[in-house]
C-alpha cells in the first residue's frame, strides 16, 4: 500500500468533509422510516411526539415499519445486503445492546444530542442507569408483570400477595402463562426458592443454581402454558384458559381498564424492561441530522411525560414523572398504573443486561432442553 | 316356464324399460331371446340404447321396469359379480399395476381356484389367443391387439357361458380388426359360448354374427340373420343403416300381394315389392341397392318400368364401376356394376335408362 | 401383399435417388457433413428453448439456488476469528501452546494489536457473541476488555520513545521512514501496525493521520521489534531499549478481566481460528467440539435438537397420515361425482385455501382450548367432566389436528387428479369377473390410486417438515418443530449459522426420504395427474 498517496488523499477528503459539514448543518433529509411496535404503543408514539413533530416541520413524511420484534435479524439483514433502510428503530434495551454489540447501531453522546431537563440537570443524569448501552436512547420503562383473575372459585377467596403465587398451585390452583424464554422467569423461580433478591444473578451463574431455579420450574410445568406474544397472555386470561399469567403491564392494562374483565395486577417483583431508539449505523449525512433533530424533540420531558397519557407506560426521564397526567380517553389518572409508580415498585427487578447477553445462549438451549423433556 | 320356446332361450329380456332421468326413455320396451351357442350383435348408431342393454345384462345398470333371465333364472337382484358372465371393453380394462399372467389369475383367484389349476387356465387361455409368451409382460408394453387378445383371453379364461363385448374392436386399425374378428368368432364357435357383442360397425356386425339386432330409438328395429337383414330391411331405418342404399319417395298407385306400382314425386311410376306399405295413395321410401339398378334394360322383364337417369360421375374402382346419377330430381343415385367387358364405362352428361326386378326395390315406410 | 412383390429389391440400398453411391460421412445438401448441419440446427432450437425459459432460471437462480448455497457456506463459514484477531490466531499457530495452558506474553502482545484494532472497527463485540455461543461469558469479556484495550498501561513505551527521541512523536516522520522498505524490514511488526493504524484512520475515522498522535500499540510493537533484536537504517532514530520500564501486556489482559487467564477460552480460540467450522453443525446435532478438540455429546440438559429433528419427522408422518385418513374418501366421492356435485365439493375442498393461514390457526385455538367450543360442548353433552377438560391445543394433538386442516387439500388435489383418471370399467371389469365390491376396490382401484397417494404423502410430508407458524401458535411446547427452532435462531438468537446448519441438515432429511421414497415406491409412480 502506498501510505503517502493515501495519506494525500486524506486531507482533500477531510477538507472537503469539513466543509460539507459546516454547510449540512441545516440540510436534513424530509424523508425518515421509523420502526416500532405497531398496535398500542405506536400508536402513543404517534400521538404523543411524532404527530407534534410533523407539525412543526410539516415538510417531512415519516413512514412506519412495524418490525421491532425482528429488529435486530432484519437490521442485520439489511446489513449485509449493504441497503438500510431504517432510519431509527424502536428497540428493547437487550437488543440495542446486540444491536451496539454487532456494530449495527450507532454510539451516541446522550448530552449532545438529547435536551437537557427543565431544571438543566443534563440529559444523561435525567435518563440515569436507565441509559444501557452507547447505542440506546430510552423511552420508557414498561414492567412483565402478572395478572390473575379475581373469580376462581377454586381459590375460594384467597388472592396473590406476591409473585411466589405462580408457584403455589395449592393456594391458587389452575393453569398459568408464562413467556417461552428463560430471562424473568429464572429469576423469579430462584427468589421464590429463597434466594435474596441481590444475590440472583450470582446464584444463576452455576450449574447448581440454574438447576435450582429449574427444579422450582418443574414444580409447575405441568400447569403451564407458554406465551411468545404479548398478546397471548391477556387472551388467556380473557378467555378463562388460565388463571393467573405474566405479560407486559401496559396489556393488563387495557385489559383491565379498557376491556374491564376481573383481573388484578400484581406488581410484585415485577420485572423493568426498557424500551426506546438506537440509530442504525452508516446514515447518511442529511437523514442522520433529520433523525437528531427528531430525536432532541421526542425524547424530551414534556413529550415522553406525554406518552404516558396513551400507554401505561413510565416515561425513561426522572424529571417527567411529575408531569404523567390523566389517559387521554378514558380520562384514568395514569400515575398509580405505571410500573414505576411507589405503590407499585416496592418490590422490583432490573434485567442485568450485561449478564444475560452472556448467558442468553447457555441457558436458553438449557430451557428448551428442559421444556422438551 | 311351461312354454317351449323359453326354455330353450338362454339370456331373455323381457319388457324391459330402462330410465336414467325418469323422463326419457332410453330403451323402450325391449323383448329378446338368444339361445345357447348364439353370437349375437347388437348394432345400432349412438345412443341407440344398445350399450344400455349389454350393461343391464351385465349388472352395471339396473332395468327399470321387465325382467332379465339367464339360463330360465331372473337376474335383475343378482350383483355383477354373482352373474358369471364374460365380458370384454373396448379400452380393454387390463389392470395397468398386474402382468398380463396376474390379469388372467385375477379371476381365478376371486373363484378360489388352487394355484395348478389357476397355472393351467392361464396356459390354455393364452394359447388359445396365442399369446402364450407374454406371460410375464406388462399390459402397456403390449400393442393395441395384443391387449384385445390378452382382454379376450381374461374374458374367457374362468369359462363363462356367456360372454358380453362392447365395441371391443373399436379402437384397431382395419387390418387388426378384420383379423381379430374372424378370430373371434371362430373361437365363440369352438367353445360353443354365447356371445353379445355389441358394435356400430356394420361390417362387423354382418361378417360376425349369426343374428343382428339393430337398435334405433330405444328399440330393436329389425332382428334377423345378416343377409336377411341386409336384402330385406324390415323398414327404411334398417335399409339406411346397413349397407349402401338408394331410396326415393313416392306415392302408392297400385298393389297387390307380390308388386306394388309407385309413382314418384316427379311423376315416374317404378315397380317395387310392398313390405310396408298396405293401401293405393299411402307415402312410401323406396330402397335399391346399388348393385341391383340395372342400366342394361335387356336383362329386364320386357314389362318392366324404367327410369330416364342422367350420368353425373363415372368413378372406376378397379373391380366395380361407381356411377352417380341424377334420378328423378335427386343426384345422389349410385348404381355399382362389375367391371365385365361388355359393361359400357359411361360419360359424364350421358342419358341413360335404368331399371331393377321389382323385388329388389323394397318399398318401405315413408 | 402381392404388389409389392413387383417392386425389384434388388437396388442397392446406398444408392441415393439421385444415383450416387456417397462414402464416408454423409453430406447435407451445401456439402457440410450432415452432423455438423443437424448439430448447427439443434444449437439453435436450444438456445431459442433456454431462451425461453431464462426468465424462470434466472428466478430460480436468485430466489432459490443462490439462498439455499448461501445457506449451505453460512453453516460452515468462521471467517470471524481469524478476520479480527489476524495476528493472535497466527501467533497462537506458531506458537504451539501445550494443552491446557495459557500462551505466553507473545500471544497477548498480538491480540493487543488486534484488539485495539478491532475495537476502533467496532468488530470485538461481534467475535464475542460469536464465541459466546460456544462459551458463555466470552461475549462480556470482549465487551468489557474493548473498553479497556484503549487505555492500557502501555503508554509508558510511548513515553519513554518520545523522551529517548522526540522526532518519534511526529507522525510526518513516520510517514518517511515507513516509505522506507529497509526501515519496514528491520521493524516488520511495527510496521504492520503503523499501517493498519493509517488505513483505520484514514477510512474508518476518515481523520488525518498527521493531525494525530502516533497510537501507543505502535511504539509498543516498536518496542517488541527493538527487544528482538532489530537494528533498523541510519535514518530510523537510533534509541537503546535496554533500560526501558516495561509492563506485561499479559498482565494487563490479566487486570482487564481475569478469564483472560482461562485455558478453556484459549482453547476455543484456537478451535474457531480456521475459516470453517464444524461447530454449527457438531451443535445441530447435539455435539460440540469438546476441550480435546475432539467431537463430543453436549450435556443432556442442553440437548435438544436431535429430539426435534425426530419429533419434526414423526408427526409429520402422523400428519400425512391423517391427511390419507380423512382425504382419501373425499377424493374418492369427488371422482365418482357428476361433475356438477364434485364442483361444489371441490370448491369446499379449497376454501381453506382462501383464508388466511392465521387466521385459520387461531380459529382452532377458539375450538380447541379448555374454554373453547368443542369442550364446552362435549361438557354439555356430558361427555366430559367440567373440571377435567380435555388438552387439546398447546400439545401435539393442537399440532396434528390444525396441520392436518391446513395440508388436506394438498393431499386430495393430488388423490382426485389421479383418481380421476382411473376409468370405470376397471372396477367393472374386475366384477364381471367375479370380484365383490371390497375386491374389485382393494385389488384393482386402490393400487392404481396409489400414485396419488404417493404425491399426496411427500407434498404433505414435506410441506409439513418445514411448518412454522401453525406449531408456534397451537403447539405449546411438545407440539413444536424444527423449524421453530431455526426461526428463533435467526430472528432472536441472531446464531445465523447454528439456523443454516439446522436447514441444512432439514434440507438433507428431505433429500435422503425422497430418496429413500423413489427406491421404495419409484418415483415414477407418483402422479400429480393426467
Amino acid at each position: 500500500m502506498n501510505i503517502t498517496r493515501l495519506l494525500t488523499a486524506t486531507t482533500a477528503l477531510v477538507a472537503t468533509a469539513t466543509i460539507a459539514g459546516a454547510e449540512s448543518h441545516v440540510e436534513m433529509a424530509n424523508e425518515m422510516t421509523i420502526v416500532s411496535w405497531g398496535g398500542a404503543y405506536q400508536e402513543s408514539q404517534r400521538k404523543a411526539y411524532v404527530e407534534p413533530y410533523l407539525e412543526a416541520n410539516p415538510e417531512v413524511t415519516v413512514t412506519w415499519d412495524e418490525s421491532s420484534a425482528e429488529a435486530v435479524a432484519k437490521l442485520r439483514a439489511q446489513n449485509e445486503a449493504g441497503n438500510v433502510t431504517w432510519d431509527l428503530v424502536d428497540a428493547v434495551a437487550s437488543d440495542a445492546m446486540r444491536l451496539c454489540d454487532e456494530g449495527l447501531a450507532m454510539e451516541v453522546d446522550h448530552d449532545e444530542l438529547l435536551a437537557e431537563a427543565p431544571d438543566g440537570t443534563a440529559a444523561s443524569d435525567d435518563f440515569g442507569d436507565l441509559i444501557v448501552s452507547d447505542c440506546f436512547i430510552p423511552q420508557i420503562v414498561y414492567s412483565t408483570t402478572v395478572g390473575y383473575r379475581t373469580d376462581n372459585a377454586e381459590w375460594e377467596g384467597r388472592t396473590p400477595e406476591d409473585i411466589c403465587a405462580i408457584f403455589d398451585l395449592e393456594q391458587f390452583p389452575g393453569q398459568r402463562s408464562l413467556e417461552k424464554r428463560p430471562i424473568g422467569n429464572m429469576e423469579w423461580a430462584l427468589l421464590c426458592d429463597g434466594v435474596a433478591k441481590d444475590e440472583i444473578y450470582d446464584v444463576l451463574e452455576t450449574e447448581e443454581g440454574q438447576d435450582r431455579a429449574f427444579a422450582k420450574l418443574d414444580t409447575i410445568k405441568d400447569s403451564v402454558i407458554w406465551w411468545s406474544a404479548g398478546a397471548d397472555t391477556p387472551q388467556l386470561l380473557a378467555d378463562g384458559e388460565v388463571v393467573m399469567g405474566s405479560t407486559y403491564n401496559g396489556r393488563l392494562f387495557s385489559l383491565i381498564a379498557e376491556q374491564g374483565q376481573p383481573v388484578e395486577m400484581l406488581w410484585d417483583a415485577q420485572v423493568f424492561d426498557l424500551d426506546g431508539w438506537v440509530i442504525p449505523e452508516g446514515l447518511d449525512e442529511p437523514t442522520l441530522n433529520r433523525v437528531k433533530d427528531f430525536l432532541h424533540f421526542a425524547t424530551d420531558t414534556q413529550r415522553l411525560a406525554d406518552q404516558s397519557k396513551y400507554i401505561a407506560y413510565g416515561p425513561a426521564r426522572q424529571s417527567s414523572a411529575p408531569m404523567v397526567d390523566k389517559h387521554a380517553e378514558l380520562g384514568i389518572e395514569m400515575a398509580p398504573h405505571m410500573p414505576t409508580d411507589p405503590a407499585n415498585s416496592e418490590n422490583t427487578f432490573l434485567y442485568n443486561y450485561e449478564w444475560w447477553a452472556d448467558y442468553r445462549d447457555d441457558l436458553d438451549a438449557k430451557f428448551q432442553a428442559w421444556l422438551a423433556q | 316356464m311351461a312354454q317351449g320356446s323359453s326354455t330353450e332361450a338362454f339370456v331373455e329380456f323381457e319388457r324391459v324399460q330402462k330410465s336414467y332421468d325418469g323422463e326419457k326413455l332410453v330403451v323402450k320396451d325391449l323383448n329378446l331371446s338368444l339361445p345357447k351357442g348364439e353370437f349375437l350383435t347388437m348394432l345400432g348408431p349412438s345412443g341407440s340404447g344398445k350399450t344400455t342393454c349389454l350393461m343391464m345384462l351385465a349388472g352395471f345398470e339396473t332395468a327399470t321396469h321387465g325382467e332379465i333371465r339367464l339360463d330360465g333364472k331372473s337376474i335383475n337382484n343378482i350383483p355383477p359379480h354373482k352373474r358369471g358372465i364374460g365380458m370384454v371393453f373396448q379400452n380393454y380394462a387390463l389392470f395397468p399395476h398386474m402382468t398380463v399372467g396376474e390379469n388372467l389369475s385375477f379371476p381365478l383367484e376371486v373363484r378360489k381356484l388352487g394355484k395348478s389349476e389357476r397355472e393351467q387356465k392361464i396356459t390354455r387361455a393364452l394359447d388359445m389367443v396365442q399369446m402364450g409368451e407374454f406371460k410375464n409382460r406388462r399390459p402397456t408394453q403390449l400393442s393395441g391387439g395384443q391387449q384385445q387378445r390378452i382382454a379376450l383371453a381374461r374374458a374367457l379364461v374362468f369359462e363363462p357361458e356367456l360372454v358380453l363385448m362392447d365395441e371391443p374392436l373399436g379402437a384397431l386399425d382395419k387390418q387388426l380388426r378384420e383379423t381379430l374378428q374372424f378370430e373371434i368368432t371362430e373361437l365363440a364357435h369352438r367353445l360353443g359360448i354365447t356371445v353379445v357383442y355389441v358394435t356400430h360397425d356394420q361390417t362387423e356386425a354382418l361378417t360376425m354374427s349369426d343374428r343382428v339386432a339393430v337398435f334405433d330409438d330405444g328399440r330393436i328395429q329389425q332382428l334377423a340373420p345378416p343377409d336377411e337383414l341386409y336384402e330385406k330391411p324390415q323398414n327404411s331405418f334398417v335399409a339406411q343403416f346397413i349397407g349402401e342404399n338408394n331410396t326415393l319417395e313416392g306415392v302408392v298407385e297400385k298393389i297387390d300381394a307380390t308388386s306394388c306400382l309407385v309413382r314418384l314425386d316427379d311423376g315416374e311410376v317404378i315397380d317395387a315389392l310392398p313390405v310396408n306399405v298396405s293401401k293405393v295413395g299411402e307415402r312410401t321410401r323406396v330402397s335399391i341397392r346399388p348393385e341391383r339398378v340395372e342400366s342394361n334394360l335387356e336383362r329386364l322383364h320386357p314389362d318392366a318400368h324404367t327410369l330416364p337417369a342422367t350420368v353425373q360421375e363415372f368413378i372406376y374402382m378397379g373391380d366395380t364401376f361407381r356411377t352417380r346419377l341424377k334420378v328423378a330430381g335427386r343426384d345422389d343415385f349410385i348404381m355399382k356394376t362389375r367391371n365385365a367387358p361388355d359393361q359400357p364405362r359411361l360419360k359424364p352428361g350421358e342419358q341413360i335408362r335404368i331399371g331393377w326386378l321389382a323385388e329388389d326395390c323394397r318399398a318401405l315406410d315413408a | 401383399m402381392t404388389h409389392s412383390a413387383t417392386t425389384p429389391p434388388e437396388q442397392p440400398m446406398a444408392a441415393l435417388p439421385g444415383g450416387e453411391v456417397t462414402e464416408g460421412p454423409m453430406l447435407a445438401a451445401d456439402g457440410t457433413p450432415l452432423k455438423a448441419s443437424l448439430k448447427r440446427a439443434l444449437r439453435r432450437e436450444k438456445l431459442r428453448a433456454l431462451l425461453l425459459i431464462s426468465p424462470l432460471l434466472i428466478f430460480i437462480l436468485v430466489a432459490f439456488v443462490g439462498p439455499i448455497a448461501d445457506m449451505l457456506f453460512r453453516s460452515v463459514e468462521n471467517q470471524i476469528v481469524s478476520e479480527t484477531l489476524p495476528r493472535t490466531v497466527a501467533a497462537l499457530r506458531a506458537e504451539d501452546t501445550p494443552e491446557g495452558e495459557v500462551p505466553d506474553e507473545e500471544v497477548f502482545a498480538q491480540l493487543y494489536t488486534d484488539l485495539v484494532i478491532a475495537e476502533e472497527y467496532k468488530i470485538h463485540t461481534r467475535l464475542g457473541s460469536r464465541l459466546n455461543y460456544e462459551m458463555t461469558g466470552v461475549s462480556s469479556l470482549f465487551r468489557s476488555t474493548g473498553r479497556d484495550v484503549g487505555r492500557f498501561d502501555t503508554d509508558i513505551y510511548t513515553d519513554q520513545f518520545v523522551e529517548a527521541a522526540p522526532a518519534l512523536e511526529d507522525p510526518a516522520n513516520w510517514v518517511a521512514w515507513m516509505e522506507e522498505e529497509a526501515v519496514r524490514e528491520a521493524l516488520p511488526l511495527t510496521a504492520d501496525a503503523w499501517d493498519e493504524w493509517v488505513t483505520l484512520t484514514v477510512e474508518e475515522n476518515e481523520d488525518d493521520p498527521l493531525e494525530e498522535d502516533v497510537p501507543d500499540f505502535v511504539f509498543t510493537t516498536l518496542y517488541r521489534d527493538l527487544t528482538a533484536g532489530a537494528t533498523p537504517p541510519d535514518a530510523f532514530p537510533d534509541v537503546d531499549v535496554s533500560g526501558f520500564e516495561t509492563v506485561s501486556i499479559k498482565a494487563l489482559f490479566e487486570d482487564s478481566d481475569e478469564d483472560w487467564m482461562d485455558p478453556q477460552l484459549w482453547q476455543l480460540i484456537e478451535t474457531y481460528s480456521p475459516e470453517y467450522t464444524d461447530g454449527y453443525f457438531l451443535n445441530a446435532v447435539d455435539m460440540m467440539n469438546g476441550p480435546d478438540g475432539e467431537a463430543q455429546f453436549r450435556p443432556d440438559d442442553q440437548r435438544i435438537y436431535l429430539k426435534l429433528f425426530w419429533r419434526t419427522m414423526w408427526m409429520s408422518m402422523v400428519i400425512t397420515f391423517s391427511c390419507i385418513l380423512l382425504g382419501y374418501p373425499i377424493a374418492y366421492l369427488l371422482s365418482t361425482l357428476p361433475l356438477r356435485s364434485a364442483n361444489v365439493l371441490m370448491i369446499l375442498v379449497l376454501l381453506p385455501f382462501w383464508t388466511s393461514l392465521l387466521v385459520r390457526t387461531s380459529a382452532w385455538k377458539v375450538l380447541l382450548q379448555q374454554q373453547g367450543v368443542i369442550n364446552d360442548t362435549l361438557v354439555w353433552l356430558g361427555l366430559v367432566d367440567n373440571f377435567n377438560r380435555l388438552q387439546l391445543i398447546n400439545n401435539i394433538t393442537g399440532t396434528v389436528i390444525a396441520m392436518t386442516h391446513i395440508l388436506l387439500p394438498f393431499m386430495i388435489l393430488p388423490l382426485y387428479s389421479v383418481m380421476k383418471t382411473i376409468p370405470p370399467s376397471y372396477v367393472r371389469a374386475a366384477k364381471s369377473m367375479g370380484a365383490n365390491d371390497w375386491t374389485a376396490f382393494w385389488r384393482v382401484w386402490f393400487p392404481l390410486s396409489v400414485p396419488g397417494i404417493g404425491a399426496g404423502s411427500i407434498l404433505v410430508f414435506i410441506l409439513s417438515i418445514g411448518y412454522y407458524i401453525t406449531p408456534e401458535i397451537v403447539g405449546g411446547t411438545e407440539g413444536v418443530f424444527i423449524s421453530n427452532r431455526i426461526a428463533y435462531h435467526i430472528s432472536s438468537s441472531l446464531n445465523w449459522g447454528l439456523a443454516a446448519a439446522l436447514g441444512s441438515i432439514l434440507l438433507a432429511l428431505v433429500l435422503v426420504l425422497y430418496w429413500l421414497y423413489d427406491r421404495i415406491v419409484g418415483i415414477d409412480n407418483v402422479k400429480l395427474g393426467g
